[in-house]
C-alpha cells in the first residue's frame, strides 16, 4: 500500500464488518462485470528515492538557464525572484487550501487576493481587478469575449503586433461565438498601423486589442490608439508586460478600457511555460460584464473586517449558462507569489528592476547594432528588440549555443517578412558580461560568415 | 486580531529586495512615456514575511485539518513533488527554448499523456488545458470541431444533466451551443426515458459526470452512451470524480469519447487556494486531430534499428481547434502528477480508488442515521446527504458547515448539487485514517443533536475562526473591492 494511504489491512477490515461487507471489491458491483477492474499498462511503482532520481535524471536533461545566459523573452521573461516569495507560497496552508468557498476558514487566501487586486489596479491604472485568469493569452481571449458582451458588437480588430499565440488562443476562445477577428498589421516603426486602424474599425467592432510594449518589443501610441477606438464605439484592450508598468505609463492613463497581462514576470519561474497567472483589470461600469473571481471587503457579525468572494451572480456555479465565463477558479497560488513580490519590491524596487531592463536592453541593442552585418530595427522599445543578421537567425542561435548562449526569438515562424531577424530580450539578470560576451559571439558569427 | 494589509504596513523608503547597481551606461528614458505615480506598499523583507505567515495562519488547508469539500478530492499533497517540481532543470528552462535543449521536459510530458491515456483508455491526450473548466471548454471546442468538419452543421444543442457541475453549462454555452437539461430517475441517474426523448439529430453531445454529483455511478451509462451515439452526438465525460474509478474502470469502455482529468484532484497535484491546476484532456482516436496544438510527439531519429528517439512539439494538425493557453500548459504541475503516478503504479491507483470508496461508504453508514440521504445506494468517492431534517429545526446546511469549522474540520461542499435540498457532499479521499473520519463523524452527529438541543450554537457558528459569519450581502451591495487610501 502506498505510503499516502494510512489505513492499515485491519483497519480496513473493521470498517468493512461494519459495512456488512467482506470485501471492498463488492462496493464496486454497480460497474458493469465485463468493464471492471481493467489491466492498466502503467510503469511499476516506485519508491521515493527511485522517484527523486528518475526526475532529477530527466531535470538534468534539459539545459536551465542558471548554467546559460539568455536572451529569450517573447512572452515569457526571466526576472529575478527574491528568495521570500518561494517560502511563502510554499506554505501548506496556502498550497493545500482551496478556492475560498468558506471564508471563514480562508481569510489567508481572501485577504492575499484583495491585496493582489489592489496592487494590480494600481500598476495598471485601473478601477477593478479580478482574482486572476489562467494565464495572459486566456485573458486577452477573456476580454475579447467580454467587450462583446459589453458593446453587444461581434467583431475584434487585433494588432499583428499582438502576440501570435495570443491570437491564436483568441481565435479558439471565440471559434463558436461567430465572432469576426480582423487583422491591423504594423509600420516600419513596429508600432501600429493607425491609418489601417481606422479604415478597419467600424460599428461592429466590439474591441480595438493591442499589446503594450508589443510583441517586437516597441512601445505603442496607446492614447491615439484609444481614441481610434473610442470614435467607433469600440473598447480598447490592452495587454500588458507589468514588469514594464514599473517604468511605463499604465494602460488606465492611456485610455484602455480592459487591460490584461502575463503576470509570470512578477515573482515567477520561466517553468517551461507554465504555471503562469493572467492579470485581468477593467473600468468600473463594465464590473458586471468581467469573467473570474472577485474578492470584496466586509464585515463579520461582530463587526471585524473580512473578506468574501463577491458578485458570484456572475458565475457558473449560480448562472449556468448564462455566466460571464466557465472560469471557476483563478490561479490563486501564483497570484499570491506576484503579490508577495510586488510587496517585496515595492514603489522602489519595482521601478529599479524596470530601469534596469531598460537600460541593459538598450546597452545591449546599441553593442549589437554596432557590430558589422547586424541591425536594429524598428523604433522605441523597452526590454526586447529586433535584430536583423547577416545569417539565417537559426544559424545565428546554433552558434550562439555552441557558445553556451540561448539566443533570441527566431521572427521568421510568425511574421515572415522579419525571417532575417531575432528578438532579444535583454532583463536585470543578464550581466554586463553576459552582454558583452553575446555581442563579441554575434561578431563572430558576423565574420564567419 | 485582525492582520492589517500590506498597505496599513507600508512606511515610506523601505524596500524588501536589494537589487544590484546598474553596470551599463544609462539611456535617455522615453519622453511622455514614463510614468509618474507608482503605488505599491513599502516594506522590509521581515515585514513581508511576517504579514504572508499570519496570513497562512488564518488559512485551511489538507496540511491543516480534514477536507472533505465533495467534489474537489483534497487529498494530501506529497512533499516529494513540491521538491522535484522545484528543481532547476524544471523551474529555470524558458519554453521557446529549443527542442533539442529540454528533452527531459518533453519526455517527462509526453510520458504523462500515455499514463493518462492508459487509465481513461483514451489515446489521444493535450496537456494544455490548466484547469477542469479549461479541459472542458477544449473537449467541447473538439466536439464541435469534429462535427463541422464532417459537414455536420445542424448540431446546436448540448445535454447536460441537471446534476452537473455548473461549468458544464457555462462551457457549452462558450462554444455557442444552448444548453438542455436532462432530469435525473428516482435513484439518481440520468433519466434514460427523458434523454431518449431529448436525444437527436441537434443534440452535438451530452456531458457526462459519473460518478455524478452525488458521487453516484450511472447504472445505465452503457444505455445513455448507445442513446447519444445513435443520435450522431458524441459523450464528453467530466472527469472530476475519477477518484472513483482509477484501476476501476475506464471512462473509454463506458462510453466516453473525450475526458477531461483534473490533476490537481485526482493525481494529488495542490490545489493552491484555487489554481494553479491541470486539466488534461482525453479523446478516442477519431478526435485526435482535432486536439489543442501544439501536441507533445516522439520520433526516431539515426539509424533505423536503433533505439534512438527525440520529443519534439508537433504543430502540423491543420484541424486542431487551435492552442488553448500561451504555452504547452501547467509544466510545474504536471511534474507532481508524474511524480505521483511513478510513485503509485497501476497497483497503487486502483488501491486510491478502493480506500477513497471504502471511506465515503463508512461516513455514509455511520452518518445515515443523523442526515437524509435523498439517494440510498451505495456511493463511490462521495457521499450527499441532504440537511432537511435540522432545516425543519431550523438550522440549514449554512449553519452545520460554520459550525464544523468550530469542531476543526474544513466544510464538506455545501448546497450542491442543486438537485438536492440543503445538499451537504461529503468526499473524504483515501489520505485520511479512520480515526480521523470516526472524529469527523463524531462532529457530525454532534452537530445534528445540537441542531435539536441548542440550534443557536449552530446558527451562530463559527464561534473559534478567525472572523465570525461575514456578511456577503453587504460584501456584495457595497462593493469594496481594492483597498483605498
Amino acid at each position: 500500500m502506498s505510503s499516502y494511504i494510512p489505513n492499515t489491512n485491519a483497519d480496513r477490515r473493521r470498517m468493512l464488518d461494519t459495512l456488512g461487507l467482506d470485501s471492498v471489491e463488492e462496493l464496486f458491483e454497480v460497474i458493469p462485470a465485463d468493464k471492471r477492474f481493467p489491466h492498466l499498462d502503467l510503469p511499476r511503482p516506485l519508491s521515493e528515492m527511485e522517484v527523486r532520481k528518475l526526475l532529477g535524471s530527466l531535470a538534468e536533461r534539459n539545459a536551465d538557464l542558471d548554467h546559460h545566459p539568455c536572451f529569450l523573452g517573447a512572452g515569457a521573461y526571466r526576472h529575478f525572484v527574491p528568495a521570500a516569495v518561494d517560502h511563502i507560497i510554499a506554505r501548506g496552508e496556502f498550497y493545500t487550501a482551496y478556492t475560498p468557498y468558506q471564508p471563514e476558514a480562508s481569510q489567508g487566501t481572501l485577504t492575499s487576493i484583495y491585496e493582489f487586486q489592489t496592487m494590480i489596479c494600481d500598476l495598471m491604472g485601473m478601477d477593478v481587478a479580478n482574482a486572476s485568469m489562467y494565464d495572459g493569452a486566456t485573458a486577452l481571449a477573456e476580454a475579447g469575449l467580454m467587450a462583446a458582451r459589453v458593446t453587444r458588437r461581434d467583431g475584434l480588430v487585433v494588432s499583428s503586433t499582438l502576440h501570435p499565440r495570443y491570437r491564436q488562443v483568441l481565435r479558439t476562445y471565440t471559434q463558436g461565438m461567430g465572432m469576426e477577428i480582423r487583422q491591423v498589421g504594423h509600420g516600419d516603426d513596429g508600432a501600429v498601423d493607425l491609418g489601417q486602424t481606422t479604415q478597419l474599425l467600424d460599428a461592429s467592432t466590439a474591441a480595438l486589442m493591442v499589446q503594450y510594449p508589443n510583441f517586437l518589443g516597441c512601445l505603442e501610441d496607446v492614447l491615439a490608439l484609444s481614441e481610434l477606438a473610442s470614435s467607433a464605439g469600440s473598447l480598447l484592450v490592452v495587454c500588458v508586460d507589468p514588469l514594464a508598468l514599473g517604468l511605463l505609463r499604465p494602460p488606465g492613463e492611456l485610455g484602455a478600457d480592459i487591460a490584461v497581462g502575463e503576470g509570470q514576470p512578477l515573482g515567477n519561474p520561466l517553468s517551461y511555460g507554465g504555471p503562469y497567472v493572467g492579470l485581468f483589470a477593467c473600468r468600473q461600469r463594465y464590473l458586471r460584464q468581467m469573467p473570474g473571481r472577485l474578492v470584496g471587503m466586509t464585515r463579520d457579525s461582530q463587526g471585524r473586517r473580512g473578506f468574501v468572494l463577491t458578485l458570484q451572480p456572475r458565475e457558473q456555479h449560480i448562472r449556468r449558462e448564462k455566466a460571464t465565463s466557465n472560469i471557476c477558479t483563478n490561479e490563486a497560488l501564483v497570484a499570491l507569489a506576484v503579490t508577495t513580490y510586488l510587496a517585496l519590491m515595492g514603489k522602489q524596487g519595482l521601478r529599479q528592476v524596470a530601469e534596469l531592463c531598460y537600460h541593459k536592453a538598450h546597452y545591449a541593442a546599441e553593442e549589437i547594432a554596432a557590430l558589422p552585418g547586424f541591425e536594429r530595427l524598428l523604433g522605441q522599445f523597452f526590454k526586447e528588440f529586433v535584430i536583423r543578421t547577416p545569417v539565417p537567425p537559426a544559424e545565428v542561435n546554433v552558434s550562439l549555443w555552441e557558445q553556451g548562449i540561448i539566443g533570441g526569438y527566431e521572427l521568421g515562424r510568425d511574421y515572415p517578412e522579419l525571417d532575417d531577424c531575432l528578438l532579444f530580450c535583454v532583463t536585470e539578470m543578464n550581466s554586463r558580461e553576459e552582454i558583452d560576451l553575446l555581442a563579441s559571439a554575434l561578431g563572430e558569427v558576423g565574420r564567419e560568415r | 486580531m485582525t492582520e492589517p494589509l500590506l498597505f496599513e504596513l507600508s512606511s515610506p523608503g523601505r524596500v524588501g529586495c536589494r537589487l544590484p547597481d546598474l553596470d551599463v551606461p544609462e539611456s535617455p528614458l522615453p519622453e511622455g512615456l514614463t510614468r509618474r505615480e507608482l503605488c505599491l506598499p513599502e516594506l522590509s523583507e521581515r515585514e513581508v514575511v511576517q504579514h504572508f505567515t499570519r496570513l497562512s495562519q488564518i488559512n485551511f488547508g489538507v496540511d491543516t485539518g480534514f477536507y472533505p469539500l465533495g467534489s474537489c478530492t483534497m487529498k494530501y499533497n506529497p512533499r516529494l513533488h513540491e521538491d522535484v517540481a522545484r528543481l532547476a532543470g524544471f523551474t529555470q528552462i524558458h519554453p521557446s527554448q529549443n527542442e533539442s535543449t529540454v528533452q527531459g521536459a518533453l519526455q517527462l510530458m509526453f510520458e504523462l499523456q500515455r499514463y493518462l491515456a492508459e487509465i481513461t483508455g483514451l489515446p489521444g491526450v493535450s496537456l494544455q488545458p490548466v484547469a477542469g473548466a479549461h479541459g472542458e471548454l477544449t473537449g467541447m471546442l473538439i466536439i464541435r470541431a469534429y462535427h463541422l468538419e464532417r459537414g455536420d452543421e445542424g448540431r446546436s444543442i448540448v445535454l447536460v444533466p441537471d446534476s452537473a457541475h455548473g461549468t458544464n453549462p457555462a462551457t457549452a454555452a462558450m462554444c455557442g451551443y444552448s444548453v438542455s437539461a436532462v432530469p435525473s430517475d428516482r435513484r439518481g441517474n440520468i433519466d434514460v426515458r427523458e434523454l431518449e426523448k431529448l436525444a437527436d439529430e441537434r443534440v452535438a453531445g451530452l456531458m457526462l459526470t459519473n460518478p455524478n454529483t452525488l458521487g453516484l455511478f450511472e447504472e445505465d451509462v452503457l444505455r445513455v452512451s448507445e442513446i447519444v451515439h445513435e443520435s450522431g452526438g458524441l459523450i464528453y465525460c467530466d472527469g472530476a470524480n475519477m477518484n472513483a474509478l482509477l484501476g476501476v474502470a475506464t471512462p473509454a469502455e463506458l462510453g466516453a469519447d473525450v475526458l477531461h482529468l483534473n490533476l490537481h484532484k485526482t493525481f494529488s497535484t495542490p490545489h493552491g487556494g484555487g489554481g494553479p491546476g491541470g486539466g488534461p484532456t482525453a479523446v478516442t482516436r477519431d478526435l485526435i486531430p482535432f486536439l489543442p496544438v501544439p501536441r507533445v510527439a516522439r520520433r526516431e531519429t539515426g539509424e533505423s534499428g536503433t533505439e534512438d528517439t527525440e520529443y519534439y512539439l508537433d504543430y502540423e494538425w491543420p484541424v486542431s481547434i487551435g492552442p488553448v493557453g500561451g504555452f504547452y500548459g501547467n509544466f510545474g504541475v504536471m511534474v507532481k502528477a508524474y511524480a505521483y503516478l511513478r510513485s503509485l503504479g497501476a497497483q497503487g491507483l486502483r488501491e486510491v480508488s478502493e480506500n477513497a470508496v471504502l471511506n465515503a461508504n463508512y461516513i455514509l453508514h455511520q452518518l445515515r442515521d443523523y442526515y437524509q440521504l435523498s439517494y440510498d445506494r451505495t456511493c463511490l468517492h462521495e457521499c450527499v446527504f441532504s440537511g432537511k431534517t435540522q432545516a425543519s429545526l431550523g438550522v440549514h446546511t449554512l449553519d452545520i458547515a460554520k459550525r464544523l469549522i468550530d469542531l476543526g474540520f474544513h466544510p464538506p461542499t455545501v448546497y450542491f448539487p442543486l438537485t438536492v435540498d440543503e445538499a451537504l457532499m461529503i468526499e473524504p479521499t483515501e489520505t485520511e485514517s479512520v480515526e480521523t473520519l470516526d472524529a469527523f463523524i463524531a462532529a457530525m452527529r454532534q452537530i445534528a443533536r445540537e441542531a435539536e438541543t441548542d440550534p443557536e450554537l449552530v446558527r451562530s457558528a463559527p464561534h473559534s475562526a478567525p472572523v465570525m459569519r461575514l456578511d456577503e450581502v453587504t460584501a456584495a451591495r457595497k462593493l469594496d473591492l481594492r483597498w483605498q487610501r
